[in-house]
């Protein structure tokens, strides 16, 4: 599956369509592909978390904008910030052209191990929730 | 595309409205209206939203490329969403008149006057295009969300000897807007219509079709707005598409018509203007004829010119890192209030961020520096002239 629907296995993702991959120690950040077509074209990511910082899960790690909204950013984990993806400070449309790799928001490290349940999916129920959606 | 209904979250997030490209307008219980068009947006892939009780296209390609094909190319809009109301009769155009701040008496039949619908007290109940067919009969273009509130304030002010009757269920409305758009008009419409003046409209064949095309916009560019009976709208949208093909065409959703007219600097019903708005403080002064025969919010306006004015509305470039957005507070440098943001977008054509605010008239001056409160964050912007867009000349 390609375009809006198109889904990663290799992580795991909030039902408000953030990814957490985990690599090593440490959990990538970002917004599924479902969540950039919906925005459409990004002209602005604000990423207000410090790298020292701690996160709980759901709580605002920055703000991205479209032409037309605003959006919050949420963590899909608790955990402690390592290091933002300064680049896309500056290179907002990285979102559009690449979510799933070169638009990574934050690295955390978790305060616990990831693992899939309620509130994170994993990719098949993933897929379902955005069949469901439309 | 449906609300997430089902799902037992138990957070405190809205998808989808977060993610949602336009904040969804006036959503009723009612269930939604859809023009004659929905099936071909459909086949064309738009996006489609609620939109003041309307399924609506809010984009097909994406809202930056549509935007930029109607100032380079041009766009064809679906705008059968709009009010339509005909006005017959003896007193047809006196009655109008009586309801409207601009002056149907100025202008000669076959023209078409932008105005506001004033309550007594001056506040803005809609604004609207009147076109002026002849002494005995107007056709008045309102805002889709205000159709209900002007059908029934024309219906209990017109008064004896002018007949109301309402023509949105049985036409439609296109815009065909940009660069273009007259070649392409010309190519569809049996006669040419070059010489057709700003304002001005006239009765056309549009293929087979009998039109009554405007050249009239809320884009910023040439263009036109054709009313087209409801029962052809769908053949007359495709020979558009098919004879704008070789320049450059594309079907345009109400996300670019909102940045093209954010650019042009014209007001939107609900952002700029709204009921406790009058129009002298909007920028819409050249739409309000105060020495014309009386008029439904004349004495109050009057009145209102003679006072000093509180606020206007001010163009804002943004200075520093960030988009200010509808009903953000414009602060001073130690974060006191000064007014509020009306509407505010990245800008598809100047690469900066834009928007419209109203402030006190004294820091309206062309340089002033003002700071927005972009949910907590302070950040710069200046006053700059309006329109943030202007065409050049001969295109």
């Amino acid at each position: 599956m390609t375009g809006a629907k198109e889904v990663k296995s290799d992580r795991l993702y909030t039902r408000d369509h953030e990814w957490a991959l985990s690599q090593g120690d440490e959990v990538l950040i970002g917004i599924s592909a479902f969540a950039v077509d919906q925005l459409g074209d990004i002209t602005l990511v604000d990423l207000s978390a410090a790298a020292g910082q701690h996160l709980d899960a759901h709580q605002s790690f920055g703000t991205i904008e479209s032409v037309k909204t605003l959006s919050d950013l949420f963590s899909p984990v608790s955990g402690t910030v390592l290091r933002i993806n300064q680049d896309l400070l500056d290179k907002p449309e990285w979102v559009n052209e690449d979510c799933w790799d070169k638009a990574w928001m934050i690295a955390i490290r978790p305060d616990e191990p990831l693992k899939s349940g309620d509130d994170l999916m994993d990719s098949p129920a993933y897929a379902t929730h955005l069949e469901q959606a439309g | 595309m449906g609300a997430d209904v089902g799902s037992p979250s138990k957070t405190r997030k809205c998808w989808p409205k977060r993610w949602h490209a336009v904040p969804v307008g006036l959503v009723t219980d009612q269930p939604l209206k859809q023009t004659p068009l929905c099936a071909e947006h459909e086949r064309l892939g738009a996006r489609i939203v609620p939109y003041a009780g309307w399924k609506m296209p809010v984009q097909y390609a994406g809202i930056v490329a549509e935007h930029n094909c109607v100032r380079q190319q041009a766009g064809l809009f679906d705008v059968s969403h709009m009010g339509r109301l005909e006005i017959t009769g003896p007193r047809a155009l006196d009655a109008v008149n009586r309801l409207i701040t601009n002056d149907l008496l100025r202008v000669p039949n076959g023209r078409a006057v932008y105005a506001c619908c004033c309550r007594a007290d001056g506040g803005i109940l809609d604004d609207i295009i009147a076109y002026r067919h002849s002494p005995e009969h107007v056709l008045v273009v309102c805002n889709a969300s205000n159709l209900d509130k002007i059908l029934g304030h024309f219906e209990s002010e017109l008064g004896e000897g002018a007949h109301l009757v309402n023509l949105s269920p049985t036409t439609g409305l296109l815009a065909l807007q940009g660069p273009r758009a007259l070649d392409i008009i010309n190519k569809v419409s049996q006669k040419p219509l070059t010489d057709l003046p700003k304002f001005s409209f006239a009765s056309a064949k549009i293929t087979d079709t009998d039109a009554l095309v405007a050249r009239t916009g809320y884009t910023g560019e040439d263009g036109f707005e054709i009313f087209i009976p409801a029962g052809d709208l769908a053949a007359c949208w495709r020979s558009l598409l098919d004879a704008g093909k070789s320049y450059g065409i594309s079907p345009i959703g109400l996300g670019a018509r909102d940045t093209l007219r954010l650019e042009a600097c014209l007001s939107l019903y609900g952002h700029e203007i709204d009921e406790s708005i009058h129009p002298l403080e909007a920028g819409i002064g050249f739409a309000v004829k105060l020495d014309k025969s009386d008029f439904l919010g004349r004495t109050a306006l009057l009145e209102r010119k003679a006072q000093t004015s509180t606020r206007k509305l001010a163009g804002l470039m943004m200075t520093g890192r960030g988009v200010a957005r509808d009903g953000y507070a414009v602060i001073d440098a130690q974060g006191h209030n000064l007014g509020r943001v009306t509407s505010g977008a990245p800008s598809p054509t100047l690469g900066r961020n834009i928007a419209m605010a109203y402030l006190p008239p004294a820091l309206t001056a062309i340089g002033t520096t003002v700071q927005v409160d972009c949910r907590g964050k302070a950040v710069s912007a200046e006053v700059v002239p309006m329109p943030f867009y202007k065409r050049s000349q001969g295109n």
